[in-house]
C-alpha cells in the first residue's frame, strides 16, 4: 500500500510539471491555432539559466527571473518568427516551431557542456513522513505550486480584462478584432505565458537530478497530456498531464512484476500508448470539443 | 500539332511525363552526368551520394503522404526502421549473433522490407484517418517513442543500442555489390544501385502521382470534405497514401544501412523524422524532385559544414570547443527550414523554377 501511495505522489509531482508544460501548448493552440514544438527548448533554458542564476542570486529570485527571461525570449520568437507566418496553414508554422526548437535548444546546450548542472534547490532527494508515507518533497513542492499556478492562471482567465480578450480570441478571431481586441498582443503574450509556464516546469524537472542535454525530451511527455485531455480544453491539459504522470509513474512501479515482456523502462513510453489507446476511443481527447464537421 | 510542340489538346499531353523538349534533354543530360559521376569522385563521395539518394527514395514516400495527400507524418522513422530490421533480419546470417534467414538476394528482401512497412503502415492507418492536422503529427510522433522502445529493448532483433547488427546484404545475382568486383570498387557498384533504384521508384511515384490516384490525394490535401462530396473516398485514399508512404519508408530503410554495412536502434529517433521532414520541405512539398532535391540537400549538407573549421577557425571540428561543428548542423537544419518556409515555401524546386523562368524570357524577364 505504501509503495502504491509512494508511487502515485511522485506520478502526481511528475504530472504536475507535465500539466504545467500541456498548458502552455494549449494557451498557444488556443489563441493561435498552432501547436508549438519548441516548448522543450523553453523548458531547457529555464532550467539552464536557473542553474546559471541561483548560485548568484539564490534559487528562490533564480526561478521567477528565469521565466520572466524566458517568457520575454518566447515574445520575441513570437514576434520575429511566427507573426509574418499568420494565415498560412498551421502545419507550417508548427514545422517552424520545430526549426525554433531545434536553434533554441542547440543554443542552449553549448551552456550546459557534457556535465549535469545542479540547478540549485534546497530539496534535493530528501523524504517527508506524510501520514507515514515516505514521499520527497520535492514532489509536494511541485504539487503545490502547480495547484497555485492553476488556480492564479483560471483566475486571470476568469476575472482579467486581458483574460477575457484571450478568451475572446480563442473563441472567434475576427469578432475579437471587431471588438477592439488587439489580436497580435494576445498572441504575443499567449507565448509569453506558454514560455513562463515551461521554464518554470524545466525548473521542476531539474531539481533532484540536474540539468543534462537529454532533459527537454520530458517536455514531449506533455504532448500526450494535450491530446488526452483535449487540444483546447485547459482543465482537460491539467488533467492530462496528471493522469499522464500517476500511469507513467505506476507502470514504472509495478509493469516489471505484471507485464515483464514489455521490457524496462516501458514506463517512459507508457503516456505514448496511453494516448495511442485513448485516440483510438475518444479522438477528440477526453475534453476537448468535438469539431461538428463530419466524415 | 506540327511545329507547336507546347500547345497541349488534351488532358493526357498535358500531364505526361517529360512533356517537353527542354525536359527530355535536361533529364537525359542529368542522368548521363550521374551515370559518370562514379567515374570522376572519390569513393567516399560516392558512399554519401547513394546515401543520398536512398534517402531521395524515404523522402519521396513521405512526400506522398504529406506533401501530396497533406498527411503530416513524424512517424517516417518507425517505418524506416520496420524496413531497415526486415531487411537485415531476412538477409543476416543464419547462425549470427542476431536473428537472421540467409536470403540475400537483394530484390526479395527489398520488396518484403516495403511490404512490412507498408502493412505497418495500414495497421496505423485506421488511427490516422480519425485524425486530423496536428493531431495526427502528434500520434505519429508517439510512434516513433514506442518503436524506439521495441527496437531498444528486442536485443535478439536489434543487437540493442550501443552494439546494433549488421544491416542488409545487397547481393544480385550472387556478387555481392558492397564488395570489390572485377571491374568496379564496392561504392561505385553501389552507387549504381542507388541510382537505378531511386530512378524505378521516381519514376513509380511520378505516375502514381499524376494518377487519378494522385488526382485524389491532392482533393483530399486541399478540403476533405469537397473531396468526399465529388466522390473521393478520403478514408480510403489517406490509408492508400499512408500505406504506399510506409512502403517506400521501408524500401529506403532497407537499403539506407547497407551502405554503410552496420546499424544500431539508436538511429531512429525523432531526429531522423525531422531530417525527412526537412527534406521534404527544403525540396518543395508536393513534387517529386523537390523530394530529390532536398534528400540530396539534406544528406549533402553535414559535408560542407565539416569544412567549416578549416574558413571559420571559431568552430571546432570535435565535440570539445564552445561552437562544434555538431552544433552548427543542428542549427542550420533548424534556421533552413525556417528560412525556406518564410521565403521560399515552395522550396528548392520553387528556386529552380524561378532561375528557369528567368532564363527562359531572358532578355526580356524583370
Amino acid at each position: 500500500m505504501s509503495e502504491f501511495l509512494q508511487s502515485l505522489v511522485r506520478g502526481l509531482g511528475t504530472g504536475s510539471v507535465y500539466a504545467l508544460l500541456a498548458l502552455g501548448f494549449v494557451i498557444i493552440h488556443k489563441s493561435t491555432r498552432v501547436i508549438s514544438f519548441a516548448q522543450p527548448a523553453f523548458m531547457l533554458a529555464g532550467a539552464v539559466l536557473v542553474a546559471h542564476l541561483s548560485p548568484g542570486v539564490g534559487f528562490f529570485l533564480a526561478v521567477p527571473v528565469a521565466a520572466l527571461v524566458i517568457a520575454a525570449l518566447a515574445l520575441g520568437v513570437e514576434r520575429t518568427v511566427l507573426r509574418p507566418m499568420i494565415g498560412k496553414p498551421v502545419f507550417v508554422v508548427a514545422i517552424i516551431t520545430i526549426g525554433v526548437d531545434v536553434v533554441v535548444r542547440v543554443v542552449t546546450n553549448a551552456f550546459i557542456g557534457l556535465d549535469v548542472l545542479p540547478v540549485g534547490d534546497p530539496w534535493g532527494l530528501t523524504t517527508v513522513s506524510l501520514l507515514g508515507v515516505e514521499v520527497q518533497q520535492r514532489y509536494l513542492v511541485m504539487l503545490a505550486t502547480t495547484v497555485a499556478v492553476v488556480v492564479a492562471l483560471f483566475a486571470f482567465f476568469r476575472f482579467s480584462r486581458t483574460g477575457l480578450a484571450m478568451r475572446a480570441v480563442a473563441h472567434d478571431q475576427e469578432v475579437a478584432l471587431a471588438q477592439g481586441i488587439r489580436v497580435g498582443s494576445v498572441f504575443a503574450l499567449s507565448w509569453a505565458l506558454a514560455g513562463g509556464l515551461a521554464a518554470l516546469a524545466g525548473v521542476f524537472v531539474a531539481t533532484g537530478a540536474g540539468v543534462d542535454q537529454q532533459l527537454w525530451v520530458v517536455a514531449l511527455k506533455a504532448l500526450p497530456a494535450v491530446i488526452l485531455g483535449g487540444l483546447d480544453s485547459l482543465g482537460g491539459a491539467v488533467a492530462g498531464g496528471l493522469a499522464v504522470g500517476v500511469v507513467e509513474s505506476l507502470v514504472g512501479t509495478y509493469q516489471g512484476d505484471v507485464a515483464p515482456w514489455l521490457g524496462p523502462n516501458f514506463a517512459l513510453v507508457a503516456p505514448y500508448a496511453l494516448m495511442l489507446v485513448v485516440l483510438l476511443v475518444r479522438p477528440h481527447g477526453l475534453f476537448g470539443a468535438k469539431e461538428v464537421e463530419r466524415l | 500539332m506540327r511545329g507547336r510542340p507546347e500547345l497541349y489538346t488534351s488532358y493526357a499531353q498535358d500531364t505526361a511525363f517529360l512533356n517537353t523538349r527542354p525536359k527530355r534533354a535536361w533529364t537525359g543530360a542529368l542522368v548521363a552526368f550521374a551515370l559518370l559521376v562514379p567515374f570522376l569522385v572519390t569513393d567516399d563521395l560516392l558512399v554519401l551520394l547513394a546515401t543520398g539518394f536512398v534517402a531521395a527514395i524515404g523522402a519521396i514516400g513521405l512526400n506522398i503522404v504529406t506533401g501530396y495527400a497533406g498527411q503530416v507524418s513524424l512517424g517516417h522513422a518507425f517505418f524506416l526502421a520496420i524496413g531497415a530490421y526486415t531487411g537485415a533480419a531476412l538477409s543476416g546470417d543464419p547462425d549470427g549473433r542476431v536473428i537472421g534467414f540467409g536470403v540475400t538476394s537483394l530484390p526479395v528482401w527489398l520488396l518484403a522490407s516495403g511490404l512490412v512497412a507498408g502493412l505497418a503502415g495500414l495497421l496505423v492507418a485506421p488511427l490516422a484517418v480519425r485524425l486530423r492536422g496536428l493531431y495526427l503529427a502528434i500520434v505519429t510522433l508517439g510512434l516513433v517513442f514506442l518503436g524506439e522502445h521495441v527496437f531498444r529493448e528486442w536485443t535478439s532483433l536489434t543487437g540493442g543500442p550501443g552494439i546494433g547488427r549488421p544491416a542488409a546484404v545487397p547481393e544480385l545475382l550472387g556478387v555481392r555489390l558492397d564488395r570489390p568486383s572485377a571491374w568496379f570498387t564496392g561504392p561505385q557498384q553501389l552507387y549504381l544501385l542507388m541510382f537505378v533504384l531511386l530512378v524505378v521508384f521516381g519514376v513509380l511515384a511520378r505516375n502514381l502521382v499524376r494518377s487519378r490516384i494522385g488526382r485524389a490525394f491532392a482533393a483530399v490535401r486541399d478540403r476533405d470534405l469537397a473531396a468526399a462530396v465529388i466522390g473521393v473516398d478520403p478514408t480510403r485514399y489517406k490509408v492508400l497514401a499512408f500505406a504506399i508512404s510506409s512502403f517506400y519508408a521501408g524500401v529506403a530503410g532497407s537499403l539506407l544501412f547497407a551502405v554503410n554495412g552496420f546499424f544500431d536502434p539508436g538511429s531512429f529517433g525523432l531526429l531522423l523524422s525531422v531530417q525527412y521532414i526537412a527534406m521534404v520541405l527544403i525540396g518543395g512539398a508536393g513534387t517529386i524532385s523537390g523530394a530529390i532535391m532536398g534528400a540530396l540537400f539534406i544528406t549533402l549538407l553535414p559535408r560542407v559544414t565539416r569544412e567549416l573549421p578549416e574558413v571559420l577557425p571559431f568552430i571546432s571540428a570535435d565535440a570539445t570547443g564552445a561552437v562544434t561543428v555538431f552544433q552548427v548542423e543542428a542549427v542550420l537544419y533548424g534556421l533552413l527550414i525556417v528560412v525556406f518556409l518564410i521565403v521560399e515555401p515552395r522550396g528548392l524546386v520553387g528556386i529552380w523554377a524561378r532561375v528557369r523562368n528567368y532564363w527562359r524570357t531572358w532578355p526580356f524577364s524583370y
